[in-house]
């Protein structure tokens, strides 16, 4: 099958994944259909519940791009002060950083005689 | 003319035709506009057709060589005579490389058709747009490596015009001179390495090179300036800072065809590195270092790219980290080349999944970016905290940013999946370590693409956007396309392997075969 990919460990047979899935997810469906269905839509039955504050504005709880992983941003806090200062911006710090890559491959490669 | 014609000047043509159609195109325009975008388009469509000729050919009856010029060469009235000789050289890796090019440039054409059609001065767009093909031919077919100085700098040069294209934008002109800085430099490196190497074998081409190289104290000064300059143009870490900085700001279609110009670098170091040095070296060392650039291109890559607000930075990051896998790959293959039973084991699986990669690469990072030209093209910014629930009136581009981003993400059954899949297990049998990084890596990419889904395209309709419409059927369908080739990559991934990938990894490893169809046995 052109769809087997054989590696030396074994295979990966993207369409019995494919086929997997969708018996998962026939199942979930039987699951969800065995739930009840006896509630009213457009009722209060179906709108959010926020501890008995008024739902704001869906324009409004929007969340936006900058407030998402705000704490995985906050953990790596550190990590990132100095990641964004070593990203300058600035052309002549492009040129120098591959001048010193070069740099230490000679000391390696040339000098070092390591090759 | 007739197709076996055709296909015995296919090396030539597929350099001359668009190097032909680039310069035509100030005349061209002056047919009207409908003139100018229909050559480009059937420019761009030959070229891809050819390019399929060539590479069946090429993977079923071998290597082809194309000589312009004559033996023993011009004679001039003083009785000298001038070498003029260019060779080119088409091997399966030359023509997988040509396939992913003359494809990208395809999609890019069609979707320029609309997406550019409010811009002015557009035969200089296509003229640039063509000579960038050029270049990615030029350097994938030749077999001289001044030449590949030569188209190098074509790239570089009609790249940097691109980028800069739309002047109006106070960011375009920057990121422009950034890119001319940074590729003027690490093209002279490649020409002072050139001159090196001519100084000592009075030879350019590669076959004769790697021939007579004796890996002396000059020879190893060589190396070092090609592949540093190489590495630096594929953007690898801590040299790929221009990457987000010339992508972004670049329109979408061009974008694309930067992704691809990246790729033909990294191609040029992988030549250098297996056909030109190969054994020659130290391959443990020069494995290492690639894989030591993949490790860290991945990781600063992905990190990099997590908090980024402007949609096409967070792309090109992605992008960057991305180049790392197929530089762990190859590094972990090339560093078992002196040991047989490994490589044979999964060592040249671990370059057969760095190559997939590449080509996987090609199709996903070219959608993302063709997705992020939509939603800009309907709502005029790439900053993700002005975006919002652009899933309801753009529900096709929708798709294709989450097909991409899966795919980016390694998920199944998309084709990012496979090649990663190869990557991890073979790299798993090398170092550990390195395969669990590369995971994690998978991970923290996912993150990055969730996070620019649900700020762009889920959440409640805003107001501003009421007004938004999904984009023309051109660049809609430049999406189709590419979205439709990262699934049938992903559900056939033999199918590529066993065809495509296999061959031009043959091709790629085989420096005696490279050798002796130049220059004979």
């Amino acid at each position: 099958m052109q769809s087997i990919l054989t590696t030396p460990s074994g295979y990966w047979d993207p369409l019995m994944w494919l086929f997997g899935l969708a018996v998962a997810i026939g199942f979930a469906l039987f699951i969800r259909s065995l739930g009840q269905k006896s509630y009213n839509k457009e009722t209060d039955q179906t709108k959010p519940f926020i501890s008995g504050n008024p739902e704001v504005s869906k324009s409004e709880s929007h969340v936006k791009a900058s407030n998402l992983y705000w704490g995985f941003m906050e953990s790596l806090k550190s990590y990132y002060s100095k990641i964004m200062r070593f990203h300058t911006g600035n052309v002549n710090d492009y040129v120098l950083l591959l001048v010193f890559v070069i740099a230490v491959m000679f000391l390696i490669i040339v000098l070092a005689g390591v090759i | 003319m007739s197709i076996d014609w055709l296909l015995i000047h296919s090396p030539a043509l597929i350099i001359a035709v668009p190097l032909f159609a680039a310069f035509a195109m100030p005349l061209i325009k002056k047919l009207g506009n409908k003139t100018r975008n229909g050559v480009a388009l059937a420019t761009v469509l030959l070229i891809e057709i050819l390019v399929i000729m060539l590479a069946k050919d090429v993977f079923a009856s071998g290597a082809r060589s194309y000589v312009f010029g004559a033996e023993p060469g011009l004679t001039l009235p003083s009785g000298y005579i001038v070498p003029i000789r260019i060779l080119f050289h088409v091997d399966g890796m030359s023509a997988f490389m040509a396939i992913i090019s003359a494809t990208i440039a395809l999609v890019a054409v069609i979707y320029s058709l609309k997406f550019m059609e409010k811009e002015t001065a557009l035969d200089r767009y296509y003229l640039l747009l063509l000579l960038m093909m050029v270049g990615m031919f030029g350097m994938e077919f030749t077999a001289d490596l001044f030449n590949m100085f030569v188209f190098l700098e074509v790239l570089s040069i009609a790249s940097c015009g691109l980028v800069a294209y739309r002047i109006h934008l106070a960011d375009a002109p920057e990121g422009a001179l950034k890119f001319m800085v940074i590729s003027s430099i690490g093209a002279l490196m490649v020409l002072l390495a050139t001159g090196f190497l001519y100084g000592q074998y009075d030879a350019l081409n590669i076959a004769q090179l790697a021939k007579e190289l004796q890996f002396n104290f000059i020879d190893k000064i060589a190396l070092v300036l090609l592949l540093g300059a190489f590495a630096m143009k594929c953007g690898s870490f801590p040299m790929h800072q221009w990457v987000p900085d010339t992508y972004s700001v670049a329109p979408a279609p061009i974008s694309i065809l930067l992704v691809v110009s990246t790729q033909v670098s990294l191609y040029a170091l992988f030549r250098v590195v297996f056909t030109l040095y190969g054994i020659s070296s130290n391959v443990v060392v020069v494995g290492w270092y690639l894989i030591v650039l993949g490790l860290s291109t991945l990781f600063i890559g992905v990190t990099m790219a997590i908090p980024q607000k402007d949609i096409k930075r967070l792309i090109s990051y992605l992008g960057v980290s991305q180049i790392g896998y197929m530089l762990i790959a190859v590094g972990v293959g090339f560093s078992l080349f002196a040991n047989p039973v490994e490589f044979e084991i999964y060592g040249f699986r671990a370059i057969e999944g760095g190559i997939f990669q590449l080509i996987n690469d090609s199709m996903y990072m070219g959608l993302l970016f063709l997705v992020s030209g939509a939603l800009y093209y309907r709502i005029g910014t790439r900053n993700l905290d002005s975006m919002g629930g652009l899933a309801r009136p753009m529900k096709v581009t929708s798709i294709c940013f989450l097909i991409g981003s899966l795919a980016i993400a390694g998920i199944p059954p998309f084709n990012g999946f496979a090649s990663k899949f190869m990557i991890y297990e073979t790299v798993y049998r090398f170092n550990p370590i390195i395969s669990i990084v590369a995971m994690l890596v998978s991970v923290l990419t996912l993150a990055a693409m969730v996070r620019a889904f649900s700020a762009a395209f889920m959440g409640p309709s805003l107001p501003e956007f009421k007004e938004v419409r999904e984009v023309p059927k051109s660049m809609i369908l430049g999406m189709v396309i590419l979205a439709s080739m990262v699934v049938f990559f992903g559900l056939f991934p033999s199918l590529i392997v066993d065809n495509l990938v296999e061959p031009a990894v043959r091709a790629l490893i085989s420096r005696p075969s490279y050798i002796i169809s130049l220059l004979g046995g």
